[in-house]
Parts: C-alpha cells; sequence; structure tokens
C-alpha cells in the first residue's frame, strides 16, 4: 500500500514539475504542453486520471476510438488527440518495461480500458463498496474517484 | 401640506425615463445574451440564409428525447437539466455549469469550444452532428431565457 502510494506520489509531484512553468508561462501565450493539454481534455467529464494506472496498450486503444468512449462521442482534433497519447504512452504505468503490482495477472494481449475493472482494483474496494457507488446519487460511477478521494485529482488516494 | 418642487417633477420624470428606457430595452431584446453571443448566431444565421432563428424550435431540441444516438444520451438534459439555467451534471457526477446565456454570460463565446462540443453532444444524443439552423435555434433558446 505504501509502495503504490509511493508511487503515485512521485508521479503527481513529477508531473506537477512538468505542469508548474507552464501554467505561468500560459499566461504569455506559449503553446500548452502535452501534460497540460490532457489535463484539461480529459477533466471535462471526469477527473483527469492519472496515466500510471493504466499500461500503454489501454492508453492507446482508449485513444484510438474517442467517438465511441464509453457510451459518449469524447473526439478530439486529431493533433490534440495524438499529442495526449504521447503524453498517456510516455507516463503509462509499464513505460519502464515493467508491470507494477496493479497491472499483474493480466495477460499482454489484453487492453484494460477501465481502471476501475483491473483485478486489483475490484480487490481494494470490494463489491459492497462497488455497489454503494452506483446506487448512491451523490457518487453515481465508480468512476467518479473524487466523490470518495478527495486528493483524487492530486494523485493522492491514500485517505 | 406637501408643495411639489420643480426640482421633485424633474426627479419624477427623469426616473420615469429611466425606467421608460429599460422597459423599451427589455421589450425590443429578448435575447439576454451579450454582443458575443449575438454575434456567434448573427454568423449561424449568415450561413444558414436566415434573418434570425426560432427559439421555440431549439426549446424542443433541447428539452426533447432523440433516437439514433447513444443509448446512454437520448437527450441533451441528460447533462444539461430540464432546467438550462440550474448547473447540469455529467454521466460521472462532474458538475456543469448553466447553459443559460442568463445565469452564465461567459457561455458560447469561444468558437473553437463551441464546435467541439456541438460535434460530441449532438453525435452523442442524435447521432450525427446539428445543422446550423439546428445550432441556430438552440444557441436563440439558450440566450433568451
Ligand atoms: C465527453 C465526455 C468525456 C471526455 C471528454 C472524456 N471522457 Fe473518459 N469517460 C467518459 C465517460 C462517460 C466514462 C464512463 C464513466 C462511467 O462509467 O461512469 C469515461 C471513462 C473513462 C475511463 C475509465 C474510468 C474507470 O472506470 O476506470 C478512462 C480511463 C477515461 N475515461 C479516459 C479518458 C481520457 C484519457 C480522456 C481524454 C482524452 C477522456 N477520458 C475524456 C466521458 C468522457
Ligand atoms: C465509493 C467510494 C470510492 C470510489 C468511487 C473510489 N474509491 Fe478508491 N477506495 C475507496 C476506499 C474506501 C478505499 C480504501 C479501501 C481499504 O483500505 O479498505 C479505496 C482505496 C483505493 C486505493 C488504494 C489506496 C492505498 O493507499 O492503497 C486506490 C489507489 C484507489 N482507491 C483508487 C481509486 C480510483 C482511481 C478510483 C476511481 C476510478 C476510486 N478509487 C474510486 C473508496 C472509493
Ligand atoms: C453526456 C453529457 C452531455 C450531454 C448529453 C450533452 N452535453 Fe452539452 N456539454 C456537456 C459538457 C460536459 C460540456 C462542457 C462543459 C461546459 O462547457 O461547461 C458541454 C458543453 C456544451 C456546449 C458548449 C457551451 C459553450 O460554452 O461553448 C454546448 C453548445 C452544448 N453542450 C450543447 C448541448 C446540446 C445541444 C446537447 C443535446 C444535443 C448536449 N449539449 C448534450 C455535456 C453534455
Amino acid at each position: 500500500m505504501t509502495q503504490f502510494r509511493k508511487i503515485i506520489t512521485s508521479l503527481t509531484i513529477g508531473s506537477l514539475i512538468l505542469v508548474a512553468p507552464v501554467m505561468a508561462a500560459s499566461q504569455t501565450l506559449v503553446p500548452k504542453t502535452a501534460a497540460e493539454l490532457t489535463a484539461t481534455e480529459c477533466s471535462a467529464c471526469h477527473m483527469a486520471y492519472q496515466s500510471g494506472f493504466l499500461p500503454i496498450r489501454s492508453w492507446k486503444a482508449i485513444m484510438a476510438d474517442l467517438p465511441n468512449h464509453f457510451g459518449e462521442d469524447a473526439s478530439l482534433s486529431e493533433a490534440a488527440r495524438a499529442e495526449i497519447e504521447s503524453y498517456l504512452v510516455a507516463t503509462a504505468a509499464d513505460r519502464n518495461g515493467r508491470d507494477p503490482r496493479w497491472l499483474r495477472k493480466i495477460p499482454q494481449d489484453v487492453a484494460p480500458l477501465r481502471i476501475s475493472e483491473l483485478p486489483w482494483f475490484r480487490n481494494e474496494h470490494g463489491s459492497r463498496r462497488l455497489a454503494q457507488a452506483k446506487a448512491n446519487p451523490n457518487i453515481g460511477s465508480i468512476s467518479n474517484c473524487a466523490a470518495c478521494h478527495k486528493g483524487a485529482e492530486r494523485g493522492n488516494y491514500g485517505d | 401640506m406637501i408643495r411639489k418642487t420643480r426640482s421633485q417633477d424633474a426627479l419624477l420624470l427623469s426616473v420615469a425615463l429611466v425606467a421608460g428606457f429599460f422597459a423599451l430595452i427589455a421589450a425590443f431584446s429578448p435575447a439576454n445574451a451579450g454582443p458575443k453571443q449575438d454575434a456567434v448566431i448573427a454568423k449561424l444565421a449568415a450561413e444558414a440564409g436566415v434573418a434570425s432563428f426560432s427559439a421555440k424550435n431549439g426549446e424542443a431540441f433541447f428539452q426533447g428525447t432523440h433516437t439514433g444516438g447513444k443509448p446512454e444520451t437520448t437527450s441533451c438534459t441528460t447533462c444539461h437539466t430540464k432546467n438550462p439555467r440550474a448547473m447540469g451534471k455529467t454521466r460521472v457526477g462532474k458538475p456543469i455549469e448553466p447553459m443559460a446565456v442568463s445565469a452564465n454570460p461567459t457561455r458560447f463565446i469561444d468558437p473553437e469550444k463551441l464546435a467541439k462540443w456541438f460535434r460530441r453532444n449532438c453525435n452523442s444524443v442524435v447521432g450525427r452532428e446539428c445543422t446550423t439552423t439546428e445550432k441556430g435555434e438552440i444557441l436563440t433558446y439558450l440566450s433568451s431565457i
């Protein structure tokens, strides 16, 4: 658990370091970085999920079918789509060629499209909590991480 | 005994004039839209070759239930709710700012954002892009309430 927290924390700090100077620079009309573009475009309908949760093949599959994204059209211009995909791939869970704990037992030819369907995730949350998320109108969906994890957008799932 | 003075008369007259002025403005500009939204609608009208759009048609489209799109999203009101002046909510539970210009004056003024969401949401709800006329009617409706 602490290992996971450490990984997520370092991931978050890494992306903050990337984004911070650009945030300041955006006032001077410098184009957005891929990290910032991802943070903006992928947070319109839900929080921007941390790229470190899913492997490269998952992000490629998600970014290849944005017009049919979980029952919605989330399409982007080709330029924006390609830039976001390259960011997600470069920061994906298996970017170093190794599968972290939360990807174990997932065959290489399977590309999970949801964090919330990873066996690790189902195990961590348990069936009671998954049912509770759906039934509670203030949560609505297990994909609404921030409804239960106040620090979710900062990559903090410890509380 | 109170006697009206000249200056009181003048005050009354000016109050009436100002009130009348605002009543006139209200009567002749049915839209709550600011100049920026007016310009967006005017551009669509020029494209469609019409003078103005029907807010009533826009209301019917926005409030109506559609087929042809994705089963999860059969109406604009799925996310924006039946009251465009109120906050909406995405299917994942993220709040959406009101759609009515009267409640949210920053609506519809970024052409790139507008085009992106019209493309996405019309595809999701009706399974195709909206026509220029439909877009004009929707924006006229959302600017008039
Ligand atoms: C137009 C709205 C919209 C946009 C924009 C959008 N998504 Fe989604 N996304 C959804 C919906 C709806 C779901 C399904 C949520 C549910 O089942 O409650 C979803 C789910 C997901 C999931 C799975 C969540 C889980 O349950 O583990 C991932 C991953 C995801 N989106 C990634 C992205 C990425 C990457 C982007 C940016 C390129 C993006 N989304 C942009 C609407 C959107
Ligand atoms: C219904 C509330 C709820 C929702 C929604 C939810 N979680 Fe959780 N999650 C929890 C709870 C409670 C725990 C703690 C489980 C335990 O320790 O027994 C937890 C644990 C976790 C952990 C492990 C934390 C640690 O320190 O090891 C991670 C990571 C996590 N959730 C990520 C997510 C992500 C990502 C999402 C959205 C895709 C999500 N959660 C959605 C309630 C929720
Ligand atoms: C699945 C949820 C969903 C549905 C269904 C939906 N929208 Fe949206 N809409 C959004 C989100 C999310 C945004 C972007 C957030 C924002 O602008 O506040 C948005 C933005 C918009 C915008 C851009 C507003 C601007 O300021 O430029 C327009 C126009 C719009 N929607 C019209 C519609 C119409 C018309 C329909 C029905 C055909 C519809 N929407 C259906 C979720 C939805």
